[in-house]
């Protein structure tokens, strides 16, 4: 069975309808870009999958864990999927350790004597074991995405979503988060990732989902979808990113 | 006539003083957890408990003090409560203060950005949880300096116990002044106490907005 299914999911913010029945099927394990103009409904789908959105028809599952309205439901999805953010949203008033401490220990109530262990564990898997003292203030726009990736691996997800998480770094930044991020691929992390690196998503992912006005307009590996894309929105899309 | 002389006012003004004192503290402290648990329904998730808070503030900012003060005097013995005038000026204060810090703090929780409720609901917390971990930790810090303002317009707001008959510094003033016949110099140290009293308070409010506006993380 898949780790997450999407079935005709649809969501409108008022009459404007954003997502017009999506299905998508992940397994466990694959690595998966979504693409697309902004306006494609590709973040709105991201957050649809976390309950960050409610949905107006459809149904979502992650691990067997079924997107519901009510905070038990929630989460027990939101234990299942973690989720990265373009602005980072580290907690400033926190050190980077707590940052990744916090949720382990108040949410699945580990005690803190396992729980910093852990938190050095995860900073050290981005990269920045030295840094569990810094405050987010302190640390660059990189530096502080690899502690949100730290602070999301901690709950230990099957899945994690990335919401164009480095359209906010600058340029030189960017590869150091895309590198933690091969690495999670590598090692198996399922992702879904939104992203504008073009580069990133051939190389790394499994399948590329190109969305279009609310729709998965295309769908495949990435040779086939960068090399022969079949409809003209793709085409004319590729021809304006590449 | 009367042989009161300068330091018999002043000293009987001072010893009335304390009520006031006494009765800001209890209005501020109770107000104060009552308006917490009133943001927590203001904010909450639940559209029945937000719409009550949100009656309930705006019965309490609409509606002189006076009125308020007079309803939980007059009204209660109406009904049967026959309340001593302390609980009474007690209670409408601190009903009155809950409301208006919770307003205050309100505005406190929503300048926190989206992002920290998004970040850590992803992260499975609860609505109390984030609360307390995440977003009232923050909202302090944006919240003392006009809570701290306030706390002058609660210790201004005890003078209007005098009207229900509570002895603090404002009835006190208008006994020896029926006393004395010196109301000058009467009120003239009422509005000095007054002053000591809240002057302080308004620095203060205004040195942590400094404070606070120059080192955004306190380490």
């Amino acid at each position: 069975m898949s780790l997450i299914t999407v079935t005709d999911v649809r969501k409108s913010f008022g009459a404007n309808e954003v997502l017009k029945g999506i299905d998508l099927e992940v397994e466990a394990g694959e690595v998966i870009a979504i693409i697309g103009k902004s306006g494609s409904g590709k973040s709105t789908l991201l957050r649809c999958i976390n309950g960050l959105e409610t949905i107006n028809a459809g149904s979502i599952s992650v691990g067997g864990a079924q997107l519901l309205t009510d905070d038990i439901h929630l989460r027990a999805l939101r234990l299942k999927v973690g989720m990265i953010f373009q602005q980072f949203n580290l907690f400033p008033h926190l050190t980077a350790g707590r940052n990744v401490m916090l949720s382990p220990m108040i949410v699945k109530k580990t005690p803190e004597g396992e729980a910093e262990p852990l938190a050095r564990n995860m900073l050290e898997r981005v990269g920045l074991a030295q840094k569990f003292d810094a405050y987010p203030e302190q640390l660059s726009g990189g530096q502080q995405q690899r502690v949100a990736i730290a602070r999301a691996l901690a709950m230990q997800p099957s899945a994690l979503l990335c919401d164009e998480i480095t359209s906010a770094l600058d340029p030189e930044l960017v590869n150091e988060v895309l590198a933690v991020v091969g690495e999670l691929a590598k090692e198996g992390m399922t992702l879904l990732m939104v992203t504008h690196e073009m580069r990133f998503a051939r190389e790394v992912c499994d399948r590329v989902v190109f969305m279009h006005l609310g729709r998965v307009h295309e769908i495949g590996p990435p040779e086939e979808v960068f090399a022969h894309p079949k409809t003209p929105e793709l085409k004319q899309f590729l021809g304006m990113v590449q | 006539m009367s042989d009161f002389s300068t330091w018999d006012i002043l000293r009987n003004l001072l010893l009335a003083a304390r009520w006031t004192v006494l009765l800001s503290l209890v209005a501020f402290i109770c107000g104060g957890i009552f308006g917490l648990i009133v943001l927590m329904l203001r904010t909450g998730r639940s559209a029945w408990m937000r719409r009550c808070a949100m009656g309930y503030i705006e019965l309490f900012q609409g509606t002189p003090l006076l009125m308020q003060l007079f309803l939980a005097f007059f009204g209660l013995s109406l009904v049967g409560f026959n309340v001593p005038a302390w609980l009474a000026a007690g209670l409408a204060l601190t009903l009155w203060t809950g409301a208006f810090l919770a307003e205050i703090w309100r505005g406190c929780v929503e300048s926190i950005p989206k992002g920290q409720w998004e970040a850590s609901s992803s992260l499975a917390m609860g609505y109390l949880q984030q609360m307390r971990y995440i977003i009232l930790p923050q909202a302090f810090r944006v919240a003392i300096p006009p809570t701290v303002g306030f706390s002058v317009q609660v210790v201004k707001g005890t003078a209007l116990t005098s009207i229900i008959g509570f002895v603090e510094l404002s009835k006190a003033s208008t006994m020896l002044t029926n006393a004395t016949f010196a109301p000058f110099t009467v009120y003239g140290f009422v509005a000095l106490i007054y002053f000591a009293l809240c002057w302080p308070l308004s620095k203060t409010s205004q040195a942590l907005e400094r404070k606070l506006n120059v080192a955004h993380h306190g380490h």
